[in-house]
Formats: structure tokens, C-alpha cells, sequence
């Protein structure tokens, strides 16, 4: 019942009108008929008739003389028989014959059977294959069920493209002995109206693959600080290489020079190389490594005055995105 | 407290971000060293400052201020203005020093 409920809930939201009208051009007779239906051949009599029509609750039956489709009886056919006192009489008699039967072809469009069922106010269309033998019968109450069947189809299969498009799910969805994903950008020195961007965007995509707000905020005030010491100490900027896997993320900073003379003064809070010009506009404040300290849960730097400088923080993924063990 | 009742409150000049001044204001943070306020503002917060660069909007937009607060109004370039409405971060102007907009501000809170 539930299915059948979000089925009929999602129909006027998420899908337009013309997603029905495609499905009945794309759908074929053949996958909504009723296949192999019930026959009788055209020497029965309408008593048989009106036996099978009470206990099998038919309103029409197609009749066959060896294999070959000749008519079909219907309701009204059998209540002639009844005014007439004609039920001994032979289905031949009464019979639609075939010349003004209604038909559908098994691989014509839906549409195309729906349009008879609507011009001719038949109440079921007589279904033959490409050799003219009766294969189904096809009634309005087919057409929809096999319509909600093809449309039940369709959104699971537009369900299951959401579930692997939704962010959270990206990792399930790709296997490997080990999955991660690279964000890389490009820092280039001396360019403070760019500083913080490339901390957003990686601030962001954590957000959006489902990361703990605290833990985004962690990895974006980390990777801000390296940018900006991407921008005000190299002297040819650098990269931010961001490797985020399901279980940690690892933020590299690194530049080709000119490298830290001594880490450990650089690592100390209100230390600071940076220039007038970078301290004036509140950078070089001291703080940049300090705050990486603070917000990761494993620091290393590499470094050699003229070679360059690596910085790589890691920070566990935790359910809270708190630090791990504090 | 809402946004948008202590820019009224205050008499601030609201520079970009008009369409986030519904959310809620927890505090304050006071400091024009860009990664002291990375360090030390929380969420929610007022940052007030007398920075007017581009960076302020990054630096806020990282730590989720509630919105920047340039105080003695010091005049601030287009660009950062920008940057502002296109990051949707709330840029106010204050009139008065920093120390009296935010005695004012506690009051509030």
C-alpha cells in the first residue's frame, strides 16, 4: 500500500505530464495485454457462452476456429441470444465476426490502442502478432495498470540514479581497496583576493558529502591558514591538495621556496615573518601554524630553506567532528 | 537575538547580505588579526573589525559569522562589497568606534 501511495504522491510532483504521454508512445501493446486469453471457437453455443462469461466474469470472449481468430461474442451479444430464447444457438449466429472487429497490433505504441479504445467506445481491443493470430486481449484497465507498472519502473530507476548522485552515498557507490578524492588548487603568492577561496570550496564539498559541521570547520580554518602562508611566504605560491577519504582527510600544503629556517620559532604563537604590507592588512599575525596545530589531529612539515616547504595535516573523521581523542 | 533587530538597534549600515539578517546572533568576537579571529570566533557571531580588504569576507565565511562589522566608518572598497553579496556574507558599517558599538551590542544580548 505504502508503495502504491509514494507512487501516486511523487506522480504530481517530481513528474511532468509528458513523462505519461512518452511512456505511452514508448510502451508497446505487447508489455500491457492480456496475454492468451480465453477462447471459444464459433460452433460453440451461447449457452457456453453464457456459463463462461458468469463464472470466469467475462464481458467479451474472442472466438477461434483453428488457430484463426473469427469474432468475438460479447454481453450484448449474449442478451439477443437471451431476447431471441437463442441460447442453444451456435456463438456464429451472434457472434461480432471479424471483418468489424476492433484490433491492435502487439507492437504498436500504447498510444495508438489507447486512441481506438477512445474513438470507437469499444471496451477492449483484440490483440493480434505479426502473423494475425490473437495473442492478448486489451482493455483501458490494462493500459493503466501497465502504465503505473512502467512508471513504478521509471522512478525506481531515477531513485536509484539520485541515490548514487546523492553525495553521502558518492563513496559507497565507488569501489576500491581504497577510495578517496582529490581536490587540488593552484595558490599563487602575493594573491590575497583569492585567499580563503580554495579553503571554501574544500569546506564545502566536505559539507555536502555529509562531513559533521565542527569537523568542515576544523578543515577549513587548517587549510585557510596554509593557503594564506601560501600567499604571503612563497615566492612562487604553491598547491592545496586536498585527499579526502571516508575515514580521514589530509590536507597537503606545498611550495617550491624559500623554505623555513627554523620551524619550531615558526611554530610558535605570535612568531611571525610575514611582511608590513601582509601584517597591515591583519595577517602575520603569528597564529597560522598555531591554529593548524589546534584544528588537526596530525601536523608534519617538511621543510629546506631553498628547496621548499610540505605541510600535511590529517584530520580523523569522527561522528561529531571533535578532534579525535579530546 | 535577530540580525536584522540589532542592525536597527545599533543604527548599522548594511553594506551587503540583506537577504541573511534572519539569523540568530549569539556574541561578539573583537580583532583585526585575521587568524585570531580564525582561531576565536565561533558561529553566530558579530565580528567587529576595522579590516576593509577582500579577505574579511573569506575569514567570515570560514568561521560562520553571523556577519562583519566595520566599525568608525572606514571606508570600504567596492570589491570587498562584492565579494560580500556574492558570498552572501552580511557586511555592516558602524558609525561609532568599536568599543562603543559593541557595549551597545551587549546590552542587547
Amino acid at each position: 500500500m505504502s508503495q502504491e501511495f509514494s507512487l501516486f504522491a511523487r506522480m504530481g510532483k517530481d513528474l511532468q505530464a509528458s513523462v505519461l504521454q512518452e511512456l505511452t508512445f514508448e510502451l508497446k501493446v505487447s508489455r500491457v495485454m492480456t496475454p492468451g486469453p480465453y477462447t471459444l471457437s464459433s460452433q460453440h453455443l451461447m449457452d457456453d457462452v453464457k456459463n463462461v462469461m458468469r463464472e470466469r466474469r467475462f464481458s467479451g470472449i474472442p472466438v477461434v476456429d483453428a488457430g484463426e481468430l473469427v469474432g468475438i461474442v460479447s454481453v450484448q451479444d449474449l442478451m439477443r441470444a437471451f431476447e431471441e430464447q437463442a441460447l442453444d444457438a451456435p456463438i456464429k449466429r451472434f457472434m461480432t465476426s471479424k471483418e468489424h472487429l476492433i484490433i491492435a497490433m502487439a507492437d504498436e505504441p500504447v498510444f495508438e490502442a489507447l486512441k481506438r479504445l477512445e474513438q470507437t467506445r469499444v471496451g477492449r481491443l483484440l490483440v493480434l502478432n505479426a502473423e494475425h493470430q490473437l495473442v492478448g486481449m486489451l482493455t483501458k484497465g490494462d493500459i493503466m495498470v501497465g502504465l503505473l507498472r512502467a512508471l513504478e519502473d521509471a522512478f525506481s530507476r531515477e531513485e536509484e540514479q539520485r541515490r548514487q548522485q546523492h553525495p553521502r552515498r558518492f563513496f559507497e557507490a565507488l569501489v576500491s581497496d581504497e577510495t578517496s578524492l582529490l581536490m587540488r588548487y593552484r595558490i599563487h603568492a602575493n594573491d590575497f583576493a583569492s585567499g580563503g577561496k580554495a579553503s571554501a570550496q574544500i569546506k564545502q564539498a566536505l559539507l555536502q558529502m555529509g562531513a559533521a559541521p565542527q569537523l568542515a570547520r576544523r578543515v577549513a580554518i587548517a587549510t585557510y591558514e596554509a593557503e594564506i602562508n601560501l600567499i604571503i611566504h612563497t615566492t612562487d605560491g604553491g598547491y592545496l591538495v586536498a585527499e579526502i577519504r571516508p575515514e580521514r582527510i589530509t590536507v597537503v600544503a606545498h611550495d617550491t621556496g624559500p623554505g623555513i629556517p627554523n620551524v619550531e620559532l615558526a611554530r610558535r604563537a605570535g612568531y611571525s615573518t610575514a611582511s608590513p604590507l601582509a601584517r597591515e592588512m591583519g595577517f602575520g599575525a603569528g597564529m597560522g601554524l598555531v591554529n593548524i596545530d589546534r584544528c588537526t589531529d596530525e601536523l608534519n612539515i617538511w621543510t629546506a630553506v631553498g628547496v621548499g616547504t610540505r605541510v600535511e595535516m590529517v584530520f580523523n573523521v569522527t561522528e561529531d567532528g571533535a578532534k579525535a581523542g579530546k | 537575538m535577530i540580525l536584522r533587530d540589532v542592525v536597527a538597534q545599533l543604527g548599522l549600515q548594511v553594506l551587503a547580505g540583506e537577504d541573511a539578517l534572519d539569523q540568530e546572533v549569539t556574541g561578539g568576537y573583537i580583532a583585526d588579526l585575521l587568524s585570531c579571529v580564525m582561531a576565536g570566533a565561533q558561529p553566530g557571531q558579530l565580528w567587529f573589525t576595522l579590516q576593509t580588504h577582500l579577505n574579511i569576507v573569506a575569514v567570515a565565511s570560514l568561521v560562520g559569522a553571523a556577519g562583519i562589522v566595520i566599525t568608525e566608518d572606514a571606508p570600504v572598497a567596492p570589491e570587498t562589497v562584492k565579494r560580500a553579496e556574492a558570498e552572501g556574507v552580511v557586511l555592516l558599517l558602524s558609525a561609532e568606534p568599536t568599543f562603543e558599538t559593541v557595549v551597545k551590542l551587549a546590552r542587547l544580548l
